[in-house]
């Protein structure tokens, strides 16, 4: 798979891979990688999680070493052996998740690493920032600590990072993962103006309209190999899918029906949370979510999403005020859970589960098996001091079956699972207890385009079944598609519920970036 | 930049037998390491470890004073072993091992005319509940503040130590003592009988081995302890009382630390000095670590290291090598242990140089 | 009057002295933790210290061979410490406490064997060893009331000390490497992905870290036992000093008044006239280990962001982990 495309004249190579593999143990992550880069151009690696993007661009930026294969920088044959070598070729790259030091400042951060030039004080160096910053348009004070930014903030100053080290090759790794439509906008200004200059930049990302509104050419991976490099004028998003997942594939999401007179399941007054130094986490947020409804939340991430799902999941205090379930069997009996410890939310009649974004950190134990982890949410049921594992047993075989979940056995450490069958586990032991009610925070992050939409399936599954359902999501063509209505959260507030079927991406950003749309912009948002 | 030509990989999977090997290897080198310091200093090495060997094992004599030894490592080695399974780092087994003691010594002291059948429960009861008082401190400014426990229990020591030394200086001085401070011998009737030649120890100290083995394996409790060392997070989630579990285990696991201490006082040295925990407290957390937390491996430990200890006496006698070599011995020996596992836990592989290049 | 401020003037002064090694062992215990590596084993290398200094001394009579062996032997068992945890990835307190057993170990049987290898049963350095070591004088600043003796009148080993701290504070908070190094000790994947030879920073400043205890053991060999080998010489000390680090927030100015503080606790005893407040002498004894996990309560309830231990203590690094 050579690079099929002609050389445009007068814009030499600025990367040319040639033949790269790397493999961890028994897994290949990149097999017989080759592509090009030109100057001024903005290449899209267009790839599912997993399809081996990141591991390719950690080895042009001296993370891992290839096992085989060539790098050719600006024509000549370089070994980057080290985030250093990188530097010292003009490559920088921004990853996915920062690597920033949170108790330094941002002037710190941007000078880590690089070395001490003579007569260079803070006062040349704080300069030589500003002027980076007037140049691309990038606006963030370098004296402010890391853990006092925003997010798009904090994706700034490593764009800075790897400016103020004259970086002319930029790779960046899903750098639109967590900002608003604005910001990625604003993002991709800065893109192009790089790209005016000169500057070569890789964009690394799944998301096909990006790649389709910023790239000049487009690299497909899948599985660790090429699929081809195209260029953008010449391709549809359609024919891109089918590139990318090696088949065609119906994209279009479900939407079920809701009952237009479905009783409310729950409900949400005025709640307030505050954070761990005081801080309002939530702030007077207010909703209900009917039976067989989806409710979807956007927001920047950071903006209560969490607070908001562990409070209805019994873990954190209530500063003000509350959350009922209603109970539709029992004479529309309102049930006050405000205050109620998580197993009796668990196990009350109006069952509720929650599925957190951190699978292996909250929702299930790594080192466990499948069948141990079966156990989490039941075990204290059972009578007597004991733990009958046996059953749990049984459970965790009958469950691989039912979700054909990948693994040698129900004995395996969950751990040793791969991301998608992590979250089957996770999403099928909590739907083992018939919800009513259900939380999901992020559900689809980090897996294939598969398995994202096999965690869709049985989302509306429940939802037919008549469970209210709130999704945290931060793909908004998901939450658009898929939920009924969507919730916007902003510095815990509720900016606005608006209707999923009618409201447009931008009216989410702005409502995400804080901006209150009047009835009568809406209509202009709408339109 | 120095290029590395070896890089470590981890393991997915690991035979149990390769891993046997490994550890096996680690052991044969420290011995070897061992040997090369015993060489140093002028003796055979072959010569010392024999008589460190006869000096544990040859004689009856010999054997029980291992078995003495090994009684009060086994059990605080269980105690430790709970509270590292939550990740709890109690450092503070030497100091639960003195409360413990001091609890049961106010009962041989003042009340060695109860009989038998209630001043033994009664000490050890009050071992158990005196040290896992004194451990449930640090336990509940760990769920409450999340206070460094390591620290916490580790100054927790010294504080134990004092109280022994005030006890022995002041309110339980022996007034037969001809005013040296010591604290009386216990009456006959407060010491523990032999059974099979070692006093009763060794079947409390069995006994215990199944309880905890059983606890950690079968009971909720033990689940509990499992998830909430994982994570706390999914603990919570869970709906589990996070606080109250670190209490109740740490309570639990130096209440077990206590019962060692009531064995040693009452059992092997019948009166209670400031040397009752004499280090076993440190030594039984690398017993633990080594054991991998494993309450069955724990036996043969506990068992090798009293006899490192006791062969160490041993050989001062015969060769005059201080026995202070003990702990040299232990720390190499341990050192290997740990940088074994290094090799368990990730393959090395050669990074291949020669790159094909497609033209 | 004038004896009333002498009394005071001579307890400050001993609680100076008294905490010399404190200082150097919690400084060594900063650096280590700066590198995102929590050594437990600071007791151990202030053992090691003491008996390599001790022995430096015993064997050439030079003191600063002395010193040179404190900080090798240190730094040695320092270094074992950095290829289990920094390469080998070991657990962090399980290795540290092994270099303490370890550590401790070595120095009694080594100091034990010396004094049965000597004819009179007891081993001591050289006198021009210890007289390096003695109060040195200033000219007239010695002779300031008061101040001349607090301030001026004390061994070289202590200002040594003195000005490793001051000189620590700066390397942290002005150099590029101190940024570096912060940065390691932080978030060691960032500092990686910025080109920071991360193993490098480890590897040298858990070395110097544990040389700088292996001097604060020395100093106690040396001049706290007046050079006479005494077994078991530093009784938990080490074990202050690792609590200390937290009393001075990570900071190698606030070290000086740390130590400072816990001299005048340990002492407190001898200083305190029996016939004022009549208190058993182990209840003294605790007070250095109460305050100490005061300190170590009241900082984990008001804890702030910058005054906290570097995020990465306690785990290891390992950069192809996937």
């Amino acid at each position: 798979m050579q690079p099929t495309t002609p050389i445009i004249a007068g814009q030499p190579l600025a990367i040319d891979l040639r033949g790269l593999t790397k493999t961890f143990g028994k897994v290949i992550a990149n097999q017989d990688i080759s592509l090009t880069l030109r100057e001024g151009e903005i290449l899209s690696l267009l790839g599912e999680n997993g399809s081996g993007k990141t591991t390719l661009m950690n080895m042009l930026s001296g993370i891992y070493r290839p096992d085989s294969g060539a790098i050719f920088i600006h024509g000549q044959r370089r070994d980057i052996r080290s985030p250093i070598d990188a530097f010292k070729l003009g490559i920088g790259m921004i990853h996915q998740h920062f690597k920033l030091v949170d108790v330094l400042t941002v002037a710190e951060n941007i000078v880590l690493g690089t070395p001490a030039e003579k007569g260079m004080s803070r006062a040349a160096i704080t300069r030589k920032i500003a002027d980076l910053s007037l140049r691309y348009g990038l606006m963030v004070d370098p004296n402010r600590k890391i853990y006092e930014l925003s997010v798009s903030e904090k994706q700034t100053v490593e764009i800075m990072k790897v400016l103020y080290r004259n970086a002319r090759i930029l790779i960046l790794d899903e750098p639109t993962a967590v900002l608003t439509p604005q910001e990625i906008d604003r993002l991709f200004q800065i893109l192009r103006r790089m790209r005016e200059q000169g500057n070569a930049i890789i964009l690394i990302t799944h998301k096909l309209h990006e790649v389709m509104e910023v790239s000049d050419r487009i690299t497909v991976l899948r599985k660790g190999l090429v699929v081809d490099t195209v260029e953008r004028a010449n391709i549809t998003s359609d024919a891109l899918v089918e590139m990318m997942v090696g088949a065609a594939v119906d994209l279009s999401l479900k939407r079920p029906e809701p009952e237009p007179d479905a009783p409310v399941l729950l409900k949400v007054e005025n709640l307030c949370v505050r954070g761990a130094e005081g801080e309002l986490k939530l702030n007077d947020v207010s909703f209900d979510i009917r039976a067989g409804e989806l409710l979807g939340v956007a927001g920047v991430a950071g903006s209560g999403q969490k607070e908001l799902c562990e409070k209805l999941a019994g873990l954190l205090p209530a500063k003000s005020g509350c959350v009922k379930v209603i109970d539709i069997d029992n004479n529309m009996n309102e049930v006050d859970i405000t205050h109620a410890h998580p197993r009796k939310i668990i196990g009350q009649r109006v069952s509720m589960s929650f599925i957190p974004e951190d699978r292996l950190g909250m929702g299930l134990v790594p080192s466990m098996s499948i069948a141990d982890n079966m156990l989490l949410k039941t075990y204290h049921h059972e009578p007597g001091p004991l733990v009958r594992r046996k059953p749990a047993r049984e459970q965790a075989e009958k469950l691989i079956e039912r979700l054909s979940i990948a693994t040698p056995s129900a004995l395996t450490p969950v751990r040793r699972l791969s991301g998608g069958n992590v979250q089957k586990v996770l999403i099928g032991r909590e739907l083992l207890s018939k919800p009513k009610v259900l939380i999901t925070a992020y559900p689809v992050r980090g897996l294939d385009i598969h398995s994202s939409y096999a965690i869709y399936k049985m989302i509306n599954k429940q939802k037919k079944n008549g469970a209210a359902v709130l999704f945290i999501g931060e793909d908004l063509d998901v939450l658009l598609g898929m939920c009924d209505r969507v919730m916007v959260l902003c510095g815990g507030k509720v900016m606005d519920i608006v209707d999923a079927r009618t409201a447009t991406k931008h009216q989410l950003g702005a409502l995400m970036a804080g901006s209150i749309i009047s009835d009568s912009k809406k209509g202009e948002a709408l339109a | 930049m120095t290029k590395p030509v070896i890089r470590a990989v981890q393991r997915t999977d690991i035979a149990p037998g390769v891993a046997f090997g490994f550890r096996a290897l680690a052991i044969g080198l420290a011995l070897c390491t061992g040997g090369v310091f015993i060489l140093l200093l002028g003796h055979n090495p072959f010569a010392v470890y024999g008589s460190m060997l006869r000096g544990s094992l040859g004689t009856e004599i010999a054997l029980t004073e291992t078995i003495k030894m090994t009684i009060p490592l086994l059990v605080t080695s269980l105690g430790v072993t709970l509270a590292f399974r939550m990740r709890f780092w109690n450092i503070g087994a030497e100091g639960q091992i003195c409360i413990g003691a001091i609890a049961a010594t106010y009962f041989a002291l003042f009340h060695a005319d109860w009989p038998g059948w209630v001043l033994f429960p009664v000490m050890m009861t009050a071992a158990f509940v005196a040290a896992g008082l004194w451990g449930a401190i640090p336990a509940v400014c760990k769920a409450r503040f999340g206070t460094n426990e390591t620290l916490f229990t580790l100054m927790m020591n010294y504080l134990a130590l004092y109280i022994i030394q005030f006890l022995r200086e002041g309110p339980w001085k022996d007034p037969a003592g001809f005013n040296y401070p010591k604290i009386a011998r216990f009456a006959q009737s407060a010491q523990m009988k032999g059974v099979l030649g070692i006093h009763w120890g060794w079947i409390v100290a069995l006994v215990l081995l199944v309880l905890v083995y059983l606890y950690m394996r079968r009971s909720k409790q033990g689940y509990e302890i499992d998830v909430v060392g994982q994570s706390e997070n999914t603990a919570r989630y869970a709906g589990m009382n996070v606080s109250k579990i670190i209490v109740r285990t740490m309570v639990f696991s130096a209440g077990i630390c206590g019962l060692a201490g009531m064995i040693q006082a009452a059992g092997a040295n019948r009166t209670l000095t400031e040397s009752v925990a004499g280090g076993v407290g440190f030594t039984a957390i690398t017993v633990a670590w080594l054991s991998q937390l494993n309450p069955l491996a724990i036996l043969p430990v506990s068992f090798l290291f009293a006899m490192l200890q006791r062969g160490s006496g041993f050989i001062e006698s015969i060769f005059g090598i201080s026995n202070a070599a003990a702990a040299v011995l232990q720390g190499v020996l341990l050192f290997f242990m740990l940088g074994c596992e290094f090799f368990v836990r990730f393959r090395l592989t050669v990074r291949k140089e020669g790159v094909s290049v497609h033209a | 009057m004038h004896e009333s401020i002498q009394y005071i003037v001579n307890f400050l002064y001993a609680a100076m002295l008294t905490g010399v090694p404190l200082m150097y062992g919690t400084l060594g215990e900063v650096i280590t933790q700066k590198a995102g590596n929590l050594n437990l084993g600071v007791e151990g290398m202030m053992y090691l210290g003491a008996v390599f200094g001790f022995w430096g001394g015993y064997a050439t009579g030079s003191p600063v061979m002395a010193l040179l062996c404190a900080f090798a032997a240190g730094m040695g068992g320092a270094l074992l410490y950095a290829l289990l945890t920094v390469s080998f990835k070991a657990n962090q307190n399980v290795t540290g406490l092994t270099l303490t057993i370890f550590g401790t170990g070595l120095a009694n049987y080594i100091g034990t064997s010396l004094i049965m290898a000597s004819p009179t049963e007891s081993a001591t350095v050289a006198a021009n060893v210890i007289n390096a070591f003695r109060p040195v004088r200033f000219g007239f600043l010695t002779d300031i009331p008061y101040l001349g003796k607090l301030i001026f009148s004390h061994s070289w080993f202590v200002y040594l000390g003195v000005a490793l701290c001051v000189a620590a504070g700066f390397y942290l908070n002005h150099t590029r490497q101190g940024l570096n190094l912060r940065a390691v000790g932080e978030n060691a994947a960032a500092a990686d992905a910025v080109g920071i030879p991360v193993t490098l920073y480890k590897y040298v400043h858990i070395g110097v870290g544990g040389g700088i205890c292996g001097l604060g053991g020395a100093y106690v060999a040396l001049v706290t036992c007046g050079g006479t080998w005494t077994y078991n010489c530093i009784s938990g000390l080490g074990w202050i000093a690792v609590a200390l680090v937290i009393f001075a927030a990570w900071s190698p100015y606030r070290v000086l008044y740390g130590s400072l503080a816990f001299g005048t606790l340990s002492i407190l005893r001898l200083y305190i006239p029996g016939t004022v407040i009549s208190i058993p002498p182990s209840i003294f004894s605790m007070l250095p280990f109460l305050a100490t996990i005061l300190v170590l309560v009241i900082t984990s309830i008001r804890l702030t962001r910058e005054k906290m231990q570097p995020r990465g203590c306690g785990v290891n690094y390992f950069r192809e982990e996937r």
